[in-house]
C-alpha cells in the first residue's frame, strides 16, 4: 500500500506513527477500564493474600490470622469481636433430630440463625429455610418457603431445612480446591479464605443447604455477635461461600446450636450420637425416623421425626 | 535461521497490519472487549450481586457460556478428523481454521470461568503445587486439566505447522501427527468431562442424565463446523485467499448427520421427562412450558428448538451447498440454536425450580451481558489475529525467504 513508504520528516510512516497513537489510547482507554479495580484493591491485604489453607496453618500463623482478621472487623464494622478456632473433640460425632409434629413453622430458629451468625441485614439471610408442607405429602414439591399469616395452618407442617451434614457430601467432592471438608465430629467446614467462589459446591448441595456472599455482608456496629468462630460465625468476605455448622462455636463449647435454643416447642434435638446416654440418640433409637432424599445416598447426620 | 520466539515477534507484527477493514473490525471489538473489562472490574468490586444470579439460581449467562465454548473447542477439530483419519486433501489446508478456533476458543472458555469466580484473585489455590488441586475427585480439577491440555496441544500443532510453512521446510510428521491424534480424542474428552460436571450431580434431576455427554459432543459437532463454515464463506469474501468448495461440502455432510441425531436425542430427552412424570419433570416443565405462570425461559428454548429444525430442513436440502446464503442462514440458524440449547437452555432449568422445589426465575442483566460480550469480542479478537497471520503464511504469501529479501 501506498502509504507504507510515505515517510513523515522524523522518518516513521505514517501507518506506524497511526500504530503508536492507537496503541497509546487503547492503553489508555484499557486503564480507565479497569480503573474501579482500585477501589477493590486497596481493601485486599497480601497477608490474606499469601495465607495458607486453613488445615495448614500452624497454631502461631493461626494466631497472627486471626489478630489480623479481629482487626479488619474492627475497622470494616466497628465492632470488637472475638475469634476463636474451636477443635473438634475426640469421640464427639454430632446429629440433629427435628420433630415434625410439634414444629409450627414459627420460623424463630431461622431468625436466631440469621442473628447468631452474622448474616447480611439487607437480606435477612438464614441458614435454615421452613417449607410448609401440605399434610399428606412429604414431596416438597407440594411444600412452600414464602408462606405467610398466622402459624401453624390446620392442613399444614412444617419442615426447617438447613445443612443435613452429611457423611458423604456431596459438596466436598465436587470443590476443586478443598476448600470445604468434613471435620471429625461430622460437621462440614468451609475455609473462607481458600474459596474461590466458583459455587459449584452450591449446584451441588441437593438440600439448599449453602449461600454465595454476593455482596459484602452489613451488619450495623451494635448487632455484630462478637462470639465468634473461625469456621462458622465470623463475618464472611465477599465472594466466597457459607453454611450452617451447627453453630461450631457454641456447640464446639459444650453448648446447643442457636437455633434449639430459639425453638419455642422443642421440637429440634442435637447432641453427641456416640454417647449412649444422649437425647439424640434415644430419639435415634425410640423414633421411627427418616433423612431428606435418602436415595441420593448423601448419609445425612440431620434426621426428621413424628411423634405419632 | 529464524528462532521461534523471533518468528512469534514477526508474526505479532504481522499481526497489526491490514486494510481499513480489518482495523475497524479490530477497534470495534476491542471496543467490546474493554466495555466487558469495565463490567467485571466492576463486579469485583462490588460483589457477583450486581448480577442477577442468586442463591437460587447461582450459576448463570457466564457457565451457559462457557459450556457452549468447550463445545466450539471440541467442534473445531471437526476439521481435522476428515483431514487426517480419512486422508481428505480438501481438508488439509483448512484445517489450521479449525484448530486456531479451538484455540480462541479455550481462551474464552478460561475467561467465562474466571468472571465467574467470586475470588479471581485467588486462582492460584488451584495450581496444583502451590495450591490445592483436588484430584482426582473434584471433576472441576478434571476440566481444568483438559481445557488447559487441549490448548497447549492446539497451540503446538498450530505452532509448529505455521513456524515450518514460514521457514519452507516440510513438518516433520513425527512432530505433529500423533498430536493431530491426541487432540481427536481430547477433543472428545473436553466435552465429556464438562457434561460430567454437570451430570454426576444427583441433587439436579434436569442435568442427572447419561445422554448429557453425548448430546453434548453430538452439538458440538454441529456449532463447531457451523461457525468454521461462516468464518470460511467471511476468509472468501473479504480476502483473496481461496477456499475450496471440498471443505465446506464435508463439513456440511458432517452437519446433516449430527444435527439430526442431536434432534433426535432431544426427542428422547423429551419423552423420558414427560411419559414419566413425577415432580423430577418439574424442571423441564418450566423450560418447555412454564411451571406454577413462571416462563422465563419459554421463548429462549422454542427459538432454539425452530432455529434448529430449519436449519435441520435447510442443510438437508441438495442446493445447500450451490446457494450461499441459505447455507448461511442454515450455520448461523444452528449455532444460534445450540448455544441457547446448551447455554441458557441447559445450566438455568438444572437450578429451577431449586432442590427444595421453590422457582425463582433467572434472566442475564446489562452488567452480565457486557461481561459475556466483552469475552466474546476478545476471543474473535484472537481469532482473527491468529487467521490473519495464519492464512498469508499458508497461501505462500509471507515467509522467511521473502522476508529476508524484502
Amino acid at each position: 500500500m501506498p502509504e507504507d513508504n510515505t515517510k513523515t520528516t522524523s522518518g516513521i510512516s505514517r501507518r506506524t506513527a497511526l500504530k503508536g497513537v492507537g496503541a497509546t489510547l487503547g492503553a489508555a482507554a484499557f486503564a480507565k477500564a479497569i480503573a474501579p479495580l482500585t477501589t477493590w484493591a486497596k481493601d485486599q491485604s497480601v497477608d490474606e493474600f499469601l495465607q495458607n489453607h486453613y488445615r495448614e496453618l500452624t497454631p502461631d500463623q493461626m494466631k497472627e490470622v486471626i489478630a489480623r482478621i479481629e482487626a479488619e472487623t474492627k475497622e470494616d464494622y466497628g465492632a470488637d469481636v472475638t475469634i476463636k478456632d474451636s477443635k473438634a473433640q475426640a469421640g464427639v460425632k454430632f446429629a440433629y433430630a427435628l420433630n415434625l409434629s410439634i414444629c409450627v413453622g414459627c420460623r424463630k430458629c431461622a431468625k436466631a440463625c440469621h442473628v447468631e451468625n452474622n448474616h447480611d441485614r439487607a437480606t435477612s439471610n438464614s441458614y435454615i429455610r421452613v417449607l410448609e408442607m401440605k399434610k399428606g405429602s412429604l414431596d416438597m414439591a407440594h411444600g412452600r418457603a414464602d408462606y405467610s399469616g398466622p402459624v401453624p395452618k390446620s392442613d399444614s407442617f412444617y419442615m426447617p431445612v438447613q445443612c443435613q451434614q452429611c457423611d458423604a457430601p456431596p459438596c466436598v467432592d465436587v470443590c476443586p480446591v478443598e476448600a470445604t471438608w468434613k471435620e471429625k465430629d461430622g460437621i462440614v467446614a468451609v475455609d473462607y479464605n481458600w474459596c474461590i467462589g466458583c459455587r459449584y459446591c452450591e449446584a451441588a448441595c441437593p438440600y439448599h443447604a449453602r449461600r454465595f456472599n454476593w455482596s459484602k455482608p452489613e451488619i450495623p456496629a451494635e448487632e455484630v455477635n462478637p462470639v465468634q468462630g473461625y469456621l462458622s460465625n465470623r463475618i464472611r468476605p465477599q465472594g466466597v461461600m457459607e453454611k450452617c455448622t451447627f453453630c461450631m462455636h457454641r456447640t464446639r463449647e459444650g453448648k446447643m446450636p442457636a437455633c434449639l435454643e430459639a425453638c419455642p416447642t422443642g421440637a429440634r434435638v442435637f447432641g453427641n450420637i456416640l454417647d449412649p446416654e444422649s437425647e439424640i440418640r434415644w430419639v435415634l433409637e425410640n423414633k421411627r425416623v427418616f433423612v431428606l432424599k435418602e436415595e441420593l445416598g448423601t448419609k445425612p447426620s440431620f434426621y426428621y421425626f413424628f411423634d405419632e | 535461521m529464524v528462532s521461534y520466539p523471533k518468528f512469534i515477534w514477526r508474526m505479532c507484527v504481522l499481526a497489526t497490519e491490514g486494510n481499513w477493514l480489518f482495523y475497524a473490525w479490530m477497534i470495534g471489538l476491542t471496543a467490546v472487549a474493554l466495555v466487558g473489562v469495565n463490567a467485571w472490574a466492576v463486579q469485583v468490586t462490588e460483589g457477583m450481586g450486581v448480577t442477577n444470579m442468586s442463591d437460587h439460581v447461582s450459576w448463570g449467562l457466564y457457565i451457559a457460556n462457557f459450556t457452549f465454548m468447550v463445545g466450539l473447542a471440541a467442534g473445531g477439530v471437526m476439521m481435522v478428523i476428515p483431514a487426517y483419519l480419512y486422508h481428505n486433501d480438501d481438508m488439509h489446508d483448512v484445517v489450521i481454521i479449525g484448530e486456531l478456533l479451538a484455540i480462541a476458543a479455550i481462551f474464552m472458555c478460561i475467561g467465562f470461568v474466571v468472571v465467574d469466580l467470586g475470588r479471581p484473585d485467588r486462582f492460584w489455590h488451584m495450581i496444583p503445587g502451590i495450591g490445592k488441586f483436588h484430584f482426582p475427585v473434584s471433576m472441576l480439577t478434571w476440566d481444568v486439566i483438559v481445557l488447559n491440555g487441549y490448548l497447549l496441544i492446539n497451540l503446538h500443532i498450530c505452532g509448529y505447522l505455521l513456524y515450518n510453512r514460514y521457514r519452507g521446510i516440510a513438518p516433520n510428521p513425527r512432530w505433529y501427527i500423533p498430536f493431530v491424534f491426541i487432540s481427536i480424542a481430547w477433543a472428545i474428552s473436553i466435552h465429556t468431562v464438562t457434561a460430567f460436571l454437570y451430570q454426576g450431580l444427583g441433587g439436579r434431576p434436569f442435568w442427572n442424565t447419561a445422554l448429557l455427554a453425548p448430546r453434548f459432543l453430538t452439538s458440538a459437532f454441529v456449532s463447531g463446523p457451523a461457525f468454521i463454515i461462516l468464518a470460511l464463506e467471511v476468509i472468501r469474501y473479504l480476502s483473496k485467499y481461496k477456499v475450496g468448495d471440498g471443505a465446506i461440502k464435508i463439513l456440511v455432510n458432517i452437519m446433516r448427520v449430527t444435527i439430526l441425531i442431536n434432534l433426535l436425542m432431544l426427542v428422547s430427552e423429551v419423552f423420558t421427562e414427560f411419559y414419566t412424570g413425577g415432580s423430577h419433570t418439574a424442571s423441564a416443565k418450566y423450560l418447555y412450558f412454564g411451571l406454577h405462570g413462571y416462563n422465563a425461559l419459554v421463548p429462549w428454548i422454542w427459538t432454539s428448538v425452530g432455529l434448529t429444525i430449519i436449519a435441520a430442513i435447510l442443510l438437508l436440502s441438495p442446493k445447500v451447498t450451490q446457494k450461499p446464503v441459505m447455507l448461511i442462514t442454515a450455520c448461523v440458524f444452528a449455532f444460534v440454536g445450540i448455544w441457547i440449547e446448551k447455554g441458557m437452555g441447559l445450566i438455568i432449568p438444572g437450578f429451577i425450580p431449586n432442590t427444595l422445589h421453590e422457582i425463582v426465575e433467572y434472566l442475564p442483566n446489562s452488567l452480565e451481558w457486557r461481561v459475556s460480550a466483552g469475552i466474546w469480542a476478545a476471543g474473535l479478537i484472537i481469532y482473527t489475529l491468529a487467521i490473519r497471520v495464519a492464512m498469508p503464511i499458508f497461501s505462500g504469501e509471507v515467509s522467511l525467504e521473502k522476508d529476508t529479501h524484502a
